[in-house]
């Protein structure tokens, strides 16, 4: 059997999503908002949701995510993007509208707007990327820095008596009672992607069922950040992220 | 033999280069093309083409969108 029998149309299994635009995406190689973004495309064509979805970008590497995903999006200012999607499911309640955010922005400077949208239980989906480093300005220290991790503005580590601890921001948002599902998933595997995937799934579904908010945190790597390959990344991801930020369902009602 | 068997396109101009496909075949047939596309990066290509048994490991771990999967049944 040739592989040339093999690639055919009838054959095909997986692809690039129609909802995915042609435009080569700005991100580092190995990037896990790429998998994201197309995670978050591939559910908005299954579940048929591409003319009534409206989603707000951040501020952050995935300030470009309207140029990637072909729905209608609105730019939010810096961490503001949870006032901006309640304000446009309070005006179009029929919308499916979710946030894309990073760590800096969700859990920084958007703490306030990201609680108070939480707690006043607004039916919007919040995809969380958390690297614990802030990409976009060149690998500063953020709020969900590991203690002892090495960045740009803390080179001899996090100190937690200078600096704080990291910032478990899922954990606060669970206890919330506007919150209806708060999970914390990755996607540096196969089945890490696919329970990735049905979880951003089961955060449109309840802002369609009206549940409340939706938060899906995706511990993610930034390996330019973090100096490491990607493939080196996963690895450190596996072994020092997930010791911080334990996998799986925070609350789910 | 395997029940199953695949094969993967690759949309070079997209890829990156940046392995994680390579790191989550479990079959090892992808590999680093010596070439590069246009924005020089080194593109995955398949060098064992026997093994692939469609599972689509490489599809679902591709930030960059640019891995096609295609999976028949084995009938040698």
């Amino acid at each position: 059997m040739n592989t040339s029998d093999i690639i055919r149309p009838e054959n095909k299994v997986y692809g690039k999503t129609k909802l995915l635009t042609e435009n080569r995406m700005h991100y580092c190689p190995g990037c896990s908002h790429g998998v994201v973004h197309k995670l978050i495309a591939e559910v908005i064509e299954e579940m048929g949701l591409q003319e009534k979805t409206v989603a707000i970008a951040p501020v952050g590497c995935a300030v470009f995510a309207y140029n990637y995903i072909d729905v209608d999006w609105q730019e939010a200012a810096h961490g503001r993007a949870p006032a901006l999607a309640s304000a446009v499911k309070r005006l179009l309640p029929e919308r499916n509208v979710f946030t894309y955010q990073g760590d800096g922005d969700l859990a920084a400077i958007g703490t306030a707007e990201t609680i108070h949208a939480c707690n006043r239980g607004e039916n919007i989906a919040i995809f969380f990327i958390n690297n614990a480093i802030y990409g976009m300005t060149g690998g500063q220290m953020a709020p969900t820095t590991l203690e002892g991790m090495k960045t740009a503005t803390c080179p001899a580590g996090r100190n937690v008596e200078l600096n704080g601890y990291p910032l478990k921001i899922s954990d606060m948002l669970a206890l919330l009672d506007g919150t209806c599902y708060v999970t914390r998933q990755s996607v540096e595997k196969l089945a890490a992607v696919v329970k990735t995937k049905k979880a951003i799934r089961k955060a449109f579904e309840n802002s369609a069922a009206k549940k409340g908010t939706s938060v899906v945190e995706i511990v993610s790597t930034c390996n330019t950040g973090w100096g490491l390959s990607p493939h080196k990344s996963n690895l450190w991801m596996k072994e020092n992220m997930f010791a911080k930020y334990p996998l799986g369902d925070l609350k789910n009602v | 033999m395997a029940k199953f068997r695949g094969a993967v396109v690759i949309d070079t101009e997209y890829c990156k280069g940046c392995e994680l496909c390579v790191e989550a075949c479990p079959q090892e047939v992808l590999g680093m093309s010596p070439k590069v596309n246009s924005k020089g990066y080194h593109y995955s290509e398949m060098v064992a083409e026997e093994n692939c048994i469609g599972c689509m490991a490489c599809g679902y771990v591709c930030p960059d969108a640019c891995i096609s999967v295609y999976k028949t049944l084995n009938n040698d």
